[in-house]
């Protein structure tokens, strides 16, 4: 168990460092000079200096990486072309309205899936199996962000029950807070609900097919011990990984639907950064989010070999 | 050595190598009985006609401005109403389709072609080479799809050719996770070993026999990718980084709808309704492709249902 934690981190941690060479090529791939591009129209060569010497442009690449990487270690990743404001600080800014949103849509997208899929496998074939599957094979289908401005036109438009976007915070008043998290917690529900659901039913189905199952029934079982004790037990168990990949997903990549409600995450902070050629911020949100990415995975495989003896290799 | 001497001989030859036409023809029949597959067909193959003759089928070009005509609501002479520059809606919606095949094409063929040469080669010569490879796609892995769209786009700037090679960047660990799976099971096959041993050449070995049958899973993943590069170019387009205006592009419709949602809901609905449609196509494709090859693939329903047979073919393969 420890050496396969070991050997699994390190492993996300090769891959990190991959990722982090990979970001900052991509940024100095760049034709022409960053800090010029990004300052545009207020461009003073003091600012200009300051802001080379600071990103440690006039340095060598190699050396260059190595700053960056090195202090990204410890938690700095730089000033921000446009603000000269530390990324960190931009990035731990931006992290309560993200979280809420993807704790948010995990709970709607488990609230579905997992009541769903589970009667659509215990009644293959009825109705509820059938219009499951085309509710899910539908939900991945639909762009989020057009669910989002279906929700809004008609949530927000025509009924007025929410606010069409924005974002309060949870320290400022809960009840808003709440408000403005329905529509953009169940457009990326609904998406991540329908996979799950699609995931919850084969895994049922393959739980009750299995001999333990046959063994419990056959010794009078009944069939709510059958389906708790035996079947979703073993069932929702691949579920968990499956909900923290989508979980992952959630916590990086919902920038649509973040800029369909206004909503201040770290998407829409990655994507303002593309608009602005604001490089740190770019370079540090997709480190974060690679890193998180990474690390939810990570965990997510050692979870479920804790949760699964079989799994221990 | 006789076959019959060699327990393994005897059903390598049993089981046919390489498809049979026969196979093709009963597989392409499987099809077309399951009505979702077919539905999706049909759809796939009506979205292609529309883009092949768009400018036949489309009432008028994708940029004819006429601001008095502006924001109607569907209806007669504009069956989708019009934008709020007064351009039809339907013809933009029909114009549009070429660009999302296009681009959906253009970015699968690019992942297809570079993820599934990674894959074949690093499935089929193992080591450092597999390292290498599977390390580095990986890595690509790690990044959120859309957001490494994003980033390549920030690099290389906006654009429907920017776009394309955005996504294909990102789709490619995929291909290449998918046939190294698939190559590491046919490597191992009776009849790769065979040829081997009469010589074969590793670039005839690699091409003629085991591409073809580690083919199945890749083309299932052709057309679940198609969906997912038809809605990521939506999503590029509707925050300005993939088609630019004035060309007709879902994705952009979209955005633009979104200015006009409490005077004109038919701009943001029915270009929705169009990429719905293709990306459900080609999910529902997929899962009809998966059924009918690439078995082992199938739901848990289906599966169970195979088991005895499955257990058989895993005795032959021990």
């Amino acid at each position: 168990m420890t050496a396969l934690a070991l050997r699994r981190a390190l492993q996300s941690v090769v891959v990190l460092l991959g990722v982090s060479v990979v970001v900052f090529a991509l940024v100095h791939l760049v034709d022409g000079d960053p800090v010029r591009l990004a300052l545009g129209t207020r461009f003073d060569q003091e600012t200009y200096e300051a802001l080379r010497e600071r990103a440690g442009l006039d340095q060598p690449l190699v050396v260059q990486y190595l700053q960056w990487i090195s202090s990204a270690v410890t938690g700095d990743l730089g000033v921000s072309f446009r603000s000269g404001e530390p990324v960190t600080a931009l990035i731990l800014e931006r992290l309560p309205a993200t979280l809420s949103l993807a704790g948010a849509s995990i709970l709607v997208a488990l609230l579905i899936a997992v009541p769903l899929g589970t009667a659509s496998a215990l009644r293959p074939r009825s109705v509820v199996d059938a219009a499951g599957t085309v509710l899910s094979q539908i939900g991945i289908s639909v762009p989020e962000f057009w669910m989002g401005i279906m929700l809004i036109l008609l949530f927000a438009g025509t009924l007025g029950w929410f606010p069409a976007g924005g974002y309060v915070p949870l320290s400022e008043d809960p009840l808003q807070w709440a408000r403005s998290l329905v529509l953009p917690a169940v457009t990326t529900g609904l998406v991540s609900g329908s996979v799950l659901t699609r995931f919850t039913r084969s895994s049922v189905l393959e739980a009750l097919g299995a001999e333990h199952v046959r063994t419990a029934r056959a010794k009078g079982l009944g069939a709510r011990a059958v389906l708790n004790w035996h079947v979703l037990r073993n069932a929702l168990l691949p579920l968990v990984t499956v909900t923290g990949v989508q979980l992952a997903y959630l916590l990086s990549g919902v920038v649509v639907v973040e800029i369909v409600f206004a909503w201040p995450g770290l998407g829409q902070l990655a994507l303002q950064a593309v608009q602005a050629r604001d490089y740190p911020v770019l370079q540090g949100a997709v480190l974060l989010f690679a890193f998180v990415f990474l690390l939810v995975n990570l965990v997510v495989d050692l979870l479920y070999s804790k949760l699964d003896p079989r799994i221990s290799a | 050595m006789s076959a019959a001497q060699d327990p393994v001989a005897v059903p390598a030859r049993r089981i046919s190598v390489r498809p049979a036409r026969g196979r093709f023809t009963t597989a392409l029949k499987l099809l077309l009985t399951s009505p979702p597959t077919l539905f999706a067909t049909l759809v796939v193959a009506g979205v292609v006609v529309l883009a092949l003759f768009d400018e036949l089928i489309a009432p008028t070009g994708y940029n004819e401005v006429d601001v008095q005509q502006r924001l109607l609501p569907p209806g007669q002479g504009h069956w989708f109403g019009t934008d709020d520059l007064g351009r039809d809606v339907l013809s933009r919606v029909v114009l549009g389709a070429a660009v999302s095949l296009q681009v959906g094409a253009v970015a699968v063929g690019f992942s297809l072609l570079v993820g599934v040469t990674a894959g074949l080669l690093a499935g089929y010569y193992g080591r450092w080479l597999d390292t290498v490879l599977m390390r580095l796609m990986d890595v690509l892995f790690a990044f959120p799809a859309i957001l490494l769209a994003i980033a390549v786009i920030a690099i290389l700037g906006p654009g429907t050719t920017n776009a394309m090679i955005a996504i294909g960047i990102t789709y490619t660990p995929v291909f290449a996770r998918v046939t190294r799976a698939a190559v590491l099971g046919v490597k191992e096959s009776v009849f790769v070993r065979a040829s081997r041993s009469v010589g074969v050449s590793d670039a005839r070995m690699l091409l003629r026999h085991v591409l073809p049958n580690a083919a199945p899973p890749i083309i299932v993943q052709t057309s679940v990718s198609l969906a997912f590069a038809v809605l990521a170019e939506a999503a590029l387009s509707f925050v300005g980084l993939g088609t630019q205006p004035p060309a007709p592009s879902w994705g952009r419709m979209l955005s633009e709808g979104r200015s006009y949602l409490e005077d004109a809901w038919w701009m943001a609905v029915f270009p929705g309704l169009a990429i719905v449609l293709l990306v459900l196509a080609f999910n529902l494709l997929g899962d009809g492709l998966r059924d009918v090859l690439d078995p082992q693939q199938r739901s848990a329903l289906e599966a169970a249902r195979a088991k005895p047979r499955r257990r058989r073919r895993a005795g032959v393969g021990a």
